[in-house]
């Protein structure tokens, strides 16, 4: 399957990116794209066990993803 | 009417006012929060808003929902701006509008604090020393 990694502020700063695409296994969950991103330069910046959500709900690493899901890494929020 | 925006274009208030206002309501309450000239007895030139615009519209709507099951409003409206702002711009506006003026407060109450708590918004500070740093961000690195 092939989905879509957002990242935001401080994460995509981080990692010089703020979208890629990952193809991962067919039963893959979102410990595999938290592995796959903590594997990239930069990620060092990010936490150990950063808020992810898929398209748009707060997610859980054992989070089972399907074809084309978007995977967001949520940085502390700070608005207003 | 409820609507909760992300918005790159400066906040028209007097509009959000009338959307949100209507004649079976005497009160209509209105937060702006602005961009304070100073944090952490820092001097700030601006801030840069960034935000993941389905998601926090998609909270943002939440927290309309959740505020009329408690305070049974009549109407909400919620902008936030991104991009950078200057000092004295608008970064959110909220209106709320019911019956009584106490519910109408205590209302806008909860849909400011739950915003900023929940929404996903980012704010990058610039500072009149050249420097910036994401607010927030607790070991996210300075620039």
């Amino acid at each position: 399957m092939t989905v879509t990694v957002r990242l935001f502020a401080s994460y995509a700063e981080s990692l010089g990116r703020s979208e890629l695409s990952l193809d991962l296994g067919a039963s893959a969950t979102v410990a595999d794209v938290v592995n796959a991103i903590a594997a990239m330069p930069g990620a060092s910046r990010l936490p150990p066990a950063p808020l992810v959500a898929v398209n748009c709900s707060y997610a859980v690493t054992t989070t089972n993803l399907s074809d084309g899901d978007e995977i967001a890494f949520i940085p502390p929020v700070a608005g207003g | 009417m409820m609507r909760a925006s992300i918005v790159s274009e400066p906040i028209d208030v007097a509009s959000l006012t009338r959307e949100a206002a209507s004649d079976s309501c005497g009160a209509t309450a209105v937060f702006l929060g602005t961009v304070r000239s100073t944090n952490d007895g820092r001097e700030v030139n601006g801030i840069e808003y960034s935000a993941y615009e389905e998601m926090a519209e998609k909270e943002m709507r939440a927290i309309l929902g959740e505020a009329s099951a408690k305070f049974v409003i009549r109407g909400g409206v919620i902008e936030h701006r991104v991009g950078v702002l200057k000092v004295g711009e608008i970064s959110i506006a909220v209106v709320v509008a019911h019956p009584h003026r106490h519910y109408a407060m205590d209302a806008l109450r909860y849909i400011v604090d739950q915003t900023k708590a929940r929404a996903t918004i980012w704010k990058l500070e610039h500072y009149a020393d050249g420097t910036r740093e994401w607010v927030n961000a607790g070991s996210g690195a300075p620039r």
